[in-house]
């Protein structure tokens, strides 16, 4: 318990250093672009409109039911997964950025996994605004249930602080999984029904469906956004549980490894 | 009571010819068995201890363990066996300008190696003019970091590490960076943090810095402890030592 209060402590000191890492990164990234963060918003849309185009145009199929927009369909799908994809990604270079930091100073190295885990959240926010632009553009009926938006966008927040703990202290090691992980993230995006829908797919795939955590993120966010539902219970399950499984498994793997960062980065 | 309580710490790496850092080197030289570690010894069971107000300073030749030593002390390295205690906050000086970015302006690095030291940003706000008092770069203060001179780089570094009145003050050879003006400054600024009581851990090797700032000196030789006592003494003896003999 001792220990516990030792870390709340040692967390609230270095605050500060997680507002300003986050500040920096957001500076950097637009400092030298003239739409500065407009940027966040345009990247989603554009990438949704080039696959926009290519299903309806080239492939000529709607691949979702007729009573939603194919647009925000895709979009929401996507913007869950781009989330995802982005805090695991950063987070995974995480420490190896920090390198000439950590072998100077002491800081608590959670901080920059955290520290990117949250930057991408805050972007997730800001791509939040295309989906509004495409909502209204696509005339798409608006449900109550959309204020509760940000829930399943928080335990994903868990669930890639979680994945990113882990990655981050195992390319410390080794590096190439780097490179193993844009595969890894390639192959789950076709299988996240992002731009299809679950219906299309042959039925043998159908009881695998369920381990892949990123389909219950989509899932609930979708059904909050678009469908008006409130969450099934297999939504909860399926997100709550791998948000909790993958952040035990992070701390675990993290604290486990992290006296030995320094000396190998 | 000892703010710093080094207990038989004993600091062991892998020197490694080739290092394997990946998952493939990895598992073909587990295979062919050829995963090869060669262990040095950076600290072998050293134990110190400095009482609260002490100049402490740390002298050896290269490569003997000092800075490895302030790590330990800095929570940087974790020791392999053994203990360190360190009591209060530590401002570590190791190397000038950890935790600059060298793409933000020096405004905002300030604030950014503020939070490094665990400085909240109001803080920060109300020590500002006295951070750039002491760094003298007014005029410099919205260009990237990038443009600096190293020297410009380390006024910023140092003013900042010693806005406070930390407890501990580790300094690792940073008195010879800048101009001679600049070090007499930084002298004159650690020698009133000494009189706030603030407990100071230098490694240099100007001997007459040491002997001219230090209370008690420790005596490293090949990551062993060969004399520890009051500046004079030890300072001596170091100044006659023969690596030959």
């Amino acid at each position: 318990m001792v220990n516990t209060k030792l870390y709340f402590q040692d967390f609230w000191r270095y605050r500060h250093l997680l507002k300003n890492l986050i500040s920096k990164d957001i500076k950097l990234k637009y400092r030298r672009s003239v739409l500065g963060l407009i940027w966040s918003v345009l990247n989603p849309l554009l990438t949704m409109i080039v696959l926009a185009i290519v299903f309806s145009q080239i492939f000529h199929t709607n691949p979702v039911n007729a009573d939603v927009s194919f647009a925000v369909y895709l979009l929401t799908g996507q913007l869950v997964y781009n989330f995802f994809s982005e805090a695991t990604n950063s987070a995974m270079g995480s420490m190896l950025g920090a390198a000439p930091l950590i072998k100077k100073v002491y800081v608590p190295k959670y901080i920059f996994p955290l520290e990117k885990v949250s930057f991408a959240f805050v972007n997730t926010l800001f791509s939040l605004i295309a989906l509004v632009i495409v909502m209204v553009a696509n005339r798409a009926t608006v449900h109550p249930t959309i204020l509760l938006f940000w829930v399943p966008l928080i335990i994903l927040y868990v669930f890639n602080l979680g994945v990113g703990l882990i990655l981050a202290s195992a390319t410390v090691f080794f590096r190439d999984i780097m490179h193993l992980y844009g595969i890894v993230i390639t192959a789950l995006m076709y299988l996240t029904p992002i731009m299809y829908d679950v219906s299309i797919l042959p039925k043998w795939v159908t009881p695998f469906i369920p381990l892949n955590p990123m389909y219950w993120f989509v899932s609930m966010f979708r059904s909050l956004v678009i469908y008006g539902e409130m969450p099934t219970l297999n939504m909860w399950i399926g997100t709550i549980a791998s948000a909790i499984v993958a952040l035990i498994l992070g701390l675990f793997v993290f604290k486990k490894t992290q006296d030995k960062f320094v000396l190998y980065i | 009571m000892p703010v710093i309580k080094i207990d038989n710490v004993t600091m062991r790496f892998n020197m490694a010819k080739e290092r394997v850092d990946n998952l493939k080197e990895y598992f073909i030289k587990k295979m062919k068995g050829t995963l090869k570690f060669e262990e040095f010894y950076a600290v072998k069971g050293v134990s110190l201890e400095v009482e609260k107000g002490d100049v402490f300073g740390l002298v050896g030749l290269n490569g003997s363990g000092k800075s490895t030593l302030l790590k330990i002390v800095a929570g940087v390295l974790k020791p392999t066996t053994g203990t360190a205690t360190v009591k209060g906050v530590v401002a570590p000086l190791i190397e000038l300008g950890a935790g600059f970015d060298m793409d933000l302006t020096a405004r905002e690095n300030i604030y950014l190696n503020g939070a490094v030291m665990g400085f909240t940003n109001n803080f920060v706000d109300s020590k500002f003019d006295e951070i750039v008092e002491f760094s003298e770069l007014h005029e410099f203060l919205d260009v990237p970091l990038k443009n600096y001179s190293s020297g410009m780089v380390a006024r910023i570094a140092f003013a900042v590490a010693t806005v406070t009145n930390p407890d501990i003050l580790i300094a690792d050879e940073i008195l010879s960076v800048g101009d001679f003006l600049f070090q007499k400054k930084c002298e004159a600024r650690m020698k009133e943090l000494m009189a706030g009581g603030t407990t100071v851990l230098i490694v240099s090797h100007s001997i007459s810095q040491i002997e001219r700032l230090c209370n008690k000196v420790a005596w490293l030789d090949h990551g062993n402890l060969k004399m520890c006592g009051p500046v004079e003494e030890v300072c001596e003896a170091y100044k006659s030592f023969d690596p030959q003999k």
